[in-house]
């Protein structure tokens, strides 16, 4: 047996005895997951244990070092586990913000005091994290923010609001991007980590088409953020910013859906349809999904030895959020006007619909597809005047 | 195993690139032999060439004097093949006709695989009845007669027939057409009495053949594999086709996209180069978004055959109509951001576009595979 395949048979057989039944379900909605934090409320005794579990093996981020909470996994190792957690039907023990963004942010850029602290504490599941980036009048067009941190010596005094701040109001702490430097555009903003229970911070919900408030406006009104937290050099911010973005759109694209992707054909079977055309649809869907779910696999090969394109992110995003609100599209098609129903038991309180909805913001949320095809068209494509 | 190429199918990938972009490009190989009107259609020195490379017998045992490698390798030449259209009877011996003859005796391989290693022997493959892929379908049946067998039946679409030095026949030997049982693969000899050719010629030049089996008579020595127990055999032969043929039209896809964004960095139209209108760029980002997912899928599937995995049928399929599909979009976009040049025969897009078409209907259209994936995935 080669060291993968006894490594493989170790993780199997630690899933097996350790993976809680209830955690071995598919995850429903958004309540299902496990985002940790001070306040969170676990929704069983289940997800809890598995979490904690998990944390303490280093398997909630499975390829950090193991000095800073991880399990120190190569990236073979990292794919077996991603394998047999799939194969297993088991779900992520925890989900956050700060393993899928701030995580790589921190590792690339932290110091070493920083990595320790703050990474320690997101791959135990103690701190949950929001992410500040837009703002009212700075969208696609983000290095135009206007959130001002003022240098008051020994800390900074920010006054501003962001926009689209997901789950700002469940969240521990931000990382944020501030203006501190007026004179230059890209090389005037740094990027900074605060409280969220820090005196002049607010936020307040934004209600969806979907009928849910995920996002929230958040407000600073004369926040102290002492000098310490920032990530990386002053009025370096933006690459720090950029670096992070890359995370979040392969995060958002949905890569490392992997093998088990299953086709929404069988939604026909499922409900007794007997139509050809959308037969067709759905077939020509799955296979769009499939080849996607195989370039989701091989981006994240390539990423981790260095050997995908710098931008790839961006094109992964583009397709694999037009590919989800196209499923959507499909799916309500297939459920007809039982989807319509907005808060049915027959539909879990229009869960279709809703998800539906939800699935709109997925090309425009961490850079609209159009934004993502400039990239694209620049930087891989190196299309002139772009 | 991860989606990227070892460090031996690295270097394969690099030598066969150099070798394809010197000695197969379009002007020596496809324009040459098109304008001659070659009745081949393709050029033996090039086969010759390929069997230096140690092309030919790749998906050969090592006992048989082939190199015992995967559909990932072959499809690696066959990406190079597609991206410069270069005409050969690769797809149709090297893996398809091999892959039949994998499963043959030991006088059938020596037969014919010294001869496909050494580069001086062409297989054709003769599946289709008619004009659509529908290979579920069998009607020409060979007979019992005497020791052997008495071929009848007409085939369609045999690229390379007419140069064929042998002919893999799809037949029925027991059972009605639509049977998954009593279908048998024989190897026809060219020159076996009774075999007539209408030969065409191809919109990509490629020459293809209507052939009629009219009573060939076939000793047993023919036979490949079971006498009516050729569907696995010939499912492995379909699936070599498909997975060669999706890797060949990624070529394809992405020879006419670099030859596209070449254009568009090198075009000037209103004192602009006409690679700067956003309504260009978008579509060009959206096509390298396209071409980068059929060649992760095509990987994919090569791996998954190699490996004998249980999804490969299905992920074959995918991979066939996802590359057709998007080998497709290259080319319309290609001739389309030409403008007028794009129509002419001057310029090289054209060819990528007649090219595609072929291909796609080469072992089955999209829409074919399409309905293989909603079956195989049970709706």
């Amino acid at each position: 047996m080669s060291e993968l395949e006894a490594f493989r048979a170790e993780i199997r057989a630690w899933i097996e005895a350790n993976c809680p039944a209830e955690m071995r379900t598919p995850v429903q909605s958004e309540d299902d997951i496990c985002w940790g934090g001070r306040n969170f409320v676990f929704k069983n005794a289940a997800q809890k244990a598995w979490m904690e579990v998990c944390a303490a093996k280093g398997y909630t981020v499975p390829d950090w070092p193991v000095a800073y909470g991880g399990a120190g996994m190569n990236p073979a190792e990292a794919k077996v586990w991603r394998e047999e957690m799939a194969r297993a039907g088991a779900r992520p023990p925890l989900s956050s913000f700060g393993i899928w963004m701030l995580g790589p942010a921190l590792l690339k850029f932290g110091t070493e005091e920083q990595k320790v602290h703050y990474l320690g504490q997101v791959a135990r599941g103690e701190i949950r994290w929001c992410q500040g980036y837009s703002e009212p009048g700075s969208g696609s067009d983000l290095v135009s923010l206007q959130t001002y941190g003022e240098d008051k010596g020994d800390h900074w005094v920010v006054n501003g609001q962001k926009i689209w701040t997901s789950y700002a109001d469940k969240a521990d702490w931000i990382f944020c991007l501030v203006r501190t430097d007026k004179a230059n555009t890209y090389q005037g903003i740094s990027f900074l980590l605060f409280d969220m229970t820090t005196p002049g911070v607010t936020t307040k919900p934004i209600k969806l088409i979907s009928g849910s408030s995920p996002f929230c406006e958040t407000f600073f009104d004369n926040v102290k953020v002492p000098k310490t937290q920032i990530v990386g050099q002053l009025n370096r911010g933006w690459d720090v910013a950029k670096y992070l973005l890359g995370h979040e759109r392969e995060m958002i694209s949905g890569a490392g859906g992997g093998e088990q992707t299953s086709t929404v054909g069988k939604v026909l079977t499922r409900n007794g349809l007997d139509d050809p055309m959308l037969r067709a649809e759905l077939a020509a869907f799955d296979i769009d999904a499939l080849a996607f779910a195989a370039m989701g696999e091989k981006f994240l090969d390539e990423i981790k030895v260095g050997k995908a394109h710098p931008a790839q992110p961006n094109m992964m995003k583009y397709a694999g959020t037009e590919l989800n609100k196209r499923r959507h599209e499909l799916l309500m098609a297939a459920g007809g006007s039982t989807a319509l129903e907005w808060d049915s038991e027959a539909t879990r309180g229009g869960a279709p619909a809703r998800s539906w909805l939800r699935t709109k913001a997925n090309s425009i949320e961490g850079g609209t597809s159009e934004v993502m095809l400039n990239v694209v068209a620049k930087r891989i494509l190196e299309l002139p005047g772009a | 195993m991860p989606l990227y190429y070892t460090e031996d199918q690295a270097m394969l990938a690099d030598s066969v690139t150099g070798f394809m972009a010197d000695e197969g490009g379009i002007k020596k190989q496809l324009r040459h032999w098109r304008d001659i009107n070659c009745k081949d259609g393709f050029g033996h020195g090039l086969w010759k060439q390929f069997a230096e490379m140690g092309l030919t017998g790749m998906l050969a045992a090592e006992a048989d004097g082939g190199l015992a490698m995967g559909h990932v390798e072959a499809g690696i030449v066959l990406a190079e093949i597609g991206r410069n259209l270069t005409p050969s009877p690769f797809l149709t011996t090297s893996v398809m006709g091999v892959t039949a003859l994998s499963e043959a005796s030991d006088d059938l391989r020596g037969r014919w695989l010294p001869g496909i290693v050494a580069g001086e022997t062409v297989l054709a493959v003769a599946i289709d009845e008619g004009a659509k892929h529908k290979p579920d379908k069998i009607a020409c049946r060979a007979e019992r007669a005497g020791n052997g067998f008495r071929l009848t039946g007409a085939k369609d679409f045999v690229i390379h027939g007419t140069s064929a030095d042998a002919i893999i026949v799809a037949a029925r030997t027991s059972g009605s057409d639509s049977d998954a049982d009593g279908v048998t693969l024989f190897a026809v000899p060219k020159d076996a009495a009774g075999i007539g050719h209408n030969a065409v010629r191809l919109v990509d030049s490629a020459m293809a053949s209507h052939v009629r089996f009219d009573g060939v008579e076939l000793d047993g020595s023919t036979v490949i594999g079971e006498v009516d127990g050729g569907r696995a055999l010939l499912n492995k032969v379909l699936s070599a086709g498909r997975i060669g043929a999706a890797a060949e039209q990624t070529g394809v896809g992405s020879g006419a996209f670099a030859m596209t964004t070449t254009y568009l960095k090198t075009r000037k139209q209103f004192g602009k180069l006409i690679g700067e209108f956003q309504a260009l760029q978008h579509r060009a980002a959206h096509l390298y978004s396209e071409l980068e997912i059929a060649e992760a899928v095509v990987i994919k599937a090569q791996q998954l055959l190699d490996g004998g995995s249980e999804r490969a049928e299905l992920m074959v399929s995918v991979a066939k109509a996802k590359a057709a599909r998007v080998c497709n979009l290259a080319v319309r976009e290609g001739v389309q951001m030409h403008g007028g040049v794009g129509m002419t025969d001057e310029y090289d897009i054209g060819l990528y576009m007649k090219r595609e078409r072929a291909l796609t209907e080469f072992m089955g259209d999209a829409n074919y595979h399409a309905e293989r994936v909603a079956q195989l995935s049970g709706y």
